[in-house]
């Protein structure tokens, strides 16, 4: 067994292995923390004096809404690696990311629309917030679409950087929108230079939550990104029965 | 918070609709969104023969 340098596990058969041992850890992870947060945001965060319990939907839609920005930027970070440095593990990874993104993304308009209709009268705006969050669900959405159009693997991942690396303007725009525009989307909700406008059982249940989708993201994409490994290196021999 | 009863709690004072679709969709999503990846995974070592 070779040394263990720092790009061991850009080795797809090492990072195949690895990722395998992690998986069922994260898993629990996501679990148990889901668990004390929705036990926290349902039995201990009192109701909202203005909202009344509708504001509990703020426990799914701010970590949803940060996965969403959050898993864009990792994704444009790992196909930019892969481009620039051949790197095919980044390149997989990247791949992987995307519907994990979307689907927060999704789970964000979703349950920003539900929670919108009781507190401000409407499902949708056309506001900067709303737009571009849903301009973000169409550039995970264009991605994908981009990626498998083309038959050249390795072509197909550099055009998916570049369309990547392109649409993550649009996060900053996402995240200070409530500042630029005049919007019905309340500001940031946490911000490193205030203390936070919640009681501390509410942001207690939001962050646990934020760390649970946090666990769930890499257990979902690292067996997506293992199952791509396993489509392209399927006839390496590490694969079937040989050392890895 | 101390709901007085579990249709207290389904209800989620009035807000029931808004706060159990929420949650609930989002659930199925990532459900769905996990077990789509690993049948993938399932379905490609199934093509190399082996299983781990």
């Amino acid at each position: 067994m070779a040394e263990t340098r720092f790009f061991t596990y850009a080795s797809p058969p090492r990072f195949y292995a690895l990722a395998g041992k992690l998986i069922p850890w994260f898993w629990t992870a996501a679990v148990l923390l889901a668990y004390a947060g929705l036990y926290i945001g349902f039995f201990k965060a009192p109701t909202d004096a203005t909202q009344g319990d509708a504001y509990r939907i703020i426990f799914i839609h701010v970590p949803a809404a940060w996965m969403s920005m959050v898993l864009y930027l990792v994704m444009a970070f790992w196909a930019a690696i892969g481009w620039a440095f051949n790197a095919r593990l980044a390149s997989m990874v990247a791949r992987a990311l995307a519907p994990t993104g979307a689907m927060f993304t999704f789970v964000a308009l979703w349950s920003g629309a539900l929670w919108g209709k009781p507190t401000w009268g409407t499902w949708w705006v056309w506001d900067a917030r709303l737009t571009s969050e849903l301009i973000l669900l169409f550039l995970y959405l264009g991605y994908m679409a981009l990626v498998n159009a083309i038959d050249d693997t390795r072509r197909a991942d550099q055009a998916g950087a570049l369309l990547a690396v392109i649409g993550s303007v649009n996060v900053p725009i996402i995240y200070f929108s409530v500042k630029w525009w005049n919007t019905l989307h309340q500001g940031a909700t946490i911000s490193a230079t205030a203390a936070p406008k919640m009681v501390a059982t509410m942001l207690t249940a939001m962050l646990l939550m934020t760390l649970a989708c946090w666990a769930y993201a890499f257990a979902v994409v690292f067996t997506r990104t293992r199952a791509i490994i396993a489509e392209r290196e399927r006839d390496a021999k590490w694969l079937n029965g040989g050392t890895a | 918070m101390s709901w007085g009863s579990a249709s207290e709690f389904f209800a989620m004072g009035g807000y029931g609709l808004y706060v159990w679709g929420s949650f609930g969709v989002t659930a199925v999503c990532m459900a769905a969104d996990a077990l789509i990846a690993v049948k993938r995974h399932r379905a490609a070592r199934a093509q190399t023969g082996e299983n781990s």
